[in-house]
Order: structure tokens, then C-alpha cells, then sequence
């Protein structure tokens, strides 16, 4: 599963509104520190808005804040805002998935795709957070 | 490596603060308890696996030695939830090693910390066994319970689950 530009803009924004939650954090703030384009990142907020994960604070020193539940949110409904996940594989649409081998490879890839749903269902957002926390801590040691 | 004893029922006991106006301590499973776990994996299961649990209880519940582990959440007579692992030596090359196989929480108990105190507790007495890892096994669907190892820092291991029908 490769996830799209919007969705991963969509996952830094969640979990850096998240990890900060009294805090608002203007657009171009995420995308100076992620290095994307202001622009799309604003689409990709508002899409975030409409579905109440995060809400603007406008005024001096407005932005967003993070609006959703980081226990309960998982990374799997970020991404379904974004992405039809229920699409099947490549190769289970493309000209050749009708042949055995097209069949037999279809599967293989649909375990992999299976997999990789079932990994983004069971993270939630507190979750990632913490992971990040330890990340952060690892790469203080080294 | 150090493989030591669990010592005696209170040698694992932790509170779990969550439950107000209630002691909620991990310990040794007992036979009285039984009926009660029973009952607790039935109403999430939907099975009444009599047999298994005796069966269970019998290798586990009465081992002693610190390497199989049967542990309850009680909150005086009542069970709240239950963990079930073991050390597992050289599974495929791989260094021995602590193992969760069975681990739920009364529906109306959850988010108060008992299965993070469960875990916590066989997570010690697999450290006091000489063991440095933790594994566990579960279905892809289960995202409750997959969220919760999660949760508690637990990441995808080097091996894969592989299965094929019995023709």
C-alpha cells in the first residue's frame, strides 16, 4: 500500500496538531518543518476540518488545533479520508489479472495490502505519538 | 540464563488505580477463580470453553518455576481480566523468549489500565525468567485488541504467521 501525498500531509499535520493539542499551529509552521508546499497542505486542512479532526482558531496568532479523540483515531481513518483503501490491487485490475499467474500474484498482493490495513486499524494516534517520543528519545542516546 | 521463581500469589500484586473506590491487584490465578475467567472469556468469545480452561489452568495455573504464567486482575473476589503466557525456548532459532496467549478484561472493566497492569505484571515475571522479548500472536480483525499491545509499544515481529487448509 503506498499512501498518496495529500494522505501523509495529512498524517504529519494529525500528528503534529495532536502531539500539541492546547496549541495552535498556523499551515506554513507544518509546512516549513515538513519542507511541502503551503498550498496543498491548506486543501488537505480543510479536509481534515470538514471531518472535525482538527478546527481553525482564527486571529492573531490563529491556526489549528487539533479537534479529534487521538485515543480512539487511528491512523487507517486518517487515511480513508484521503484514499479509497477498498480498492483492489493493480494487479487485480489491470489486463492481465484474468490469467492464472495474474490471479496467483493478485493475492500475494492483497495479503501484503491486508496487512498493511490491519497495521494502520490497530495504530492509533496516541500510539503513534508515543512511538515518536521514543524515536526522539533513541536518537538522543546516539 | 537466570530462570528464577515467581515466588508465592503475592509476589506479583500491582494496583491499578483507574477503578475508583476499588483495589484492583494482579496475582497467581486460583481455582475458585476459574468459573469467574471462564465466564469472562465466554461473554467476549461467545464460547464456554470448560474443558480448555481447566486444561489450561492445570498447566499453567498450578505451574511453578516462573516460566508459565497464569495471572488474574481481582478486585477483592471479583476477576476483572486475565493474561495467560509463557517462556518459549528456540521457537524456529529464535532466542528463548516470553509469550502472551491469552489476555481479556470485563467488558464494563475496560479502559480503567487492568490489561496494561496485566501486561506490566507477566512482562516482570517474564524479565525475572532471564527473558529480554515479548511476543504475541492474534487475528488481523481483532483491532481491539491489536490497538491495545500497540498501545503499550508493542511493534510487528520478525516472523509471519503462516497457515494452509488441510486438504
Amino acid at each position: 500500500m503506498r499512501l498518496q501525498r495529500s494522505t501523509r500531509l495529512a498524517l504529519y499535520s494529525v500528528l503534529e496538531f495532536a502531539a500539541a493539542p492546547e496549541r495552535q499551529i498556523s499551515a506554513a509552521q507544518i509546512a516549513e518543518k515538513y519542507g511541502i508546499s503551503p498550498h496543498h497542505l491548506a486543501k488537505v486542512l480543510r479536509d481534515l476540518g470538514r471531518a472535525g479532526l482538527v478546527e481553525s482558531v482564527r486571529g492573531v496568532g490563529g491556526g489549528y488545533r487539533f479537534s479529534g479523540n487521538a485515543k480512539r483515531l487511528t491512523l487507517m481513518d486518517v487515511i480513508e479520508l484521503f484514499e479509497d483503501i477498498s480498492a483492489s490491487s493493480e494487479a487485480n485490475t489491470d489486463a492481465g489479472a484474468a490469467s492464472d499467474v495474474g490471479g496467483a500474484l493478485g493475492m500475494v498482493l492483497d495479503e501484503i495490502d491486508d496487512i498493511a490495513k490491519a497495521t494502520f486499524r490497530s495504530i492509533s494516534i496516541e500510539t503513534m505519538l508515543k512511538l515518536v517520543e521514543r524515536r526522539r528519545g533513541a536518537r538522543a542516546k546516539t | 540464563m537466570k530462570r528464577s521463581g515467581l515466588g508465592r500469589d503475592g509476589a506479583l500484586q500491582q494496583k491499578a488505580p483507574a477503578r475508583a473506590g476499588s483495589q484492583v491487584r494482579v496475582r497467581a490465578v486460583r481455582e475458585a477463580d476459574l468459573a469467574q475467567v471462564i465466564e469472562i472469556d465466554a461473554r467476549v468469545t461467545g464460547l464456554r470453553k470448560r474443558a480448555y480452561w481447566r486444561d489450561i489452568f492445570e498447566r499453567y495455573g498450578r505451574a511453578r518455576g516462573g516460566e508459565r504464567l497464569f495471572l488474574v486482575a481481582a478486585d477483592g473476589e471479583t476477576i476483572l481480566g486475565f493474561i495467560v503466557g509463557e517462556v518459549r525456548d528456540w521457537e524456529f532459532g529464535s532466542p528463548p523468549c516470553g509469550w502472551v496467549f491469552g489476555i481479556n478484561v470485563q467488558p464494563d472493566a475496560r479502559l480503567s489500565g487492568i490489561g496494561t497492569q496485566l501486561l506490566a505484571a507477566i512482562c516482570d515475571a517474564f524479565r525475572r525468567a532471564g527473558v529480554k522479548r515479548v511476543r504475541t500472536l492474534l487475528a488481523r480483525d481483532n483491532a481491539e485488541i491489536l490497538s491495545f499491545f500497540r498501545s503499550q509499544g508493542m511493534m510487528a515481529g520478525p516472523f509471519i504467521p503462516l497457515e494452509k487448509e488441510l486438504e
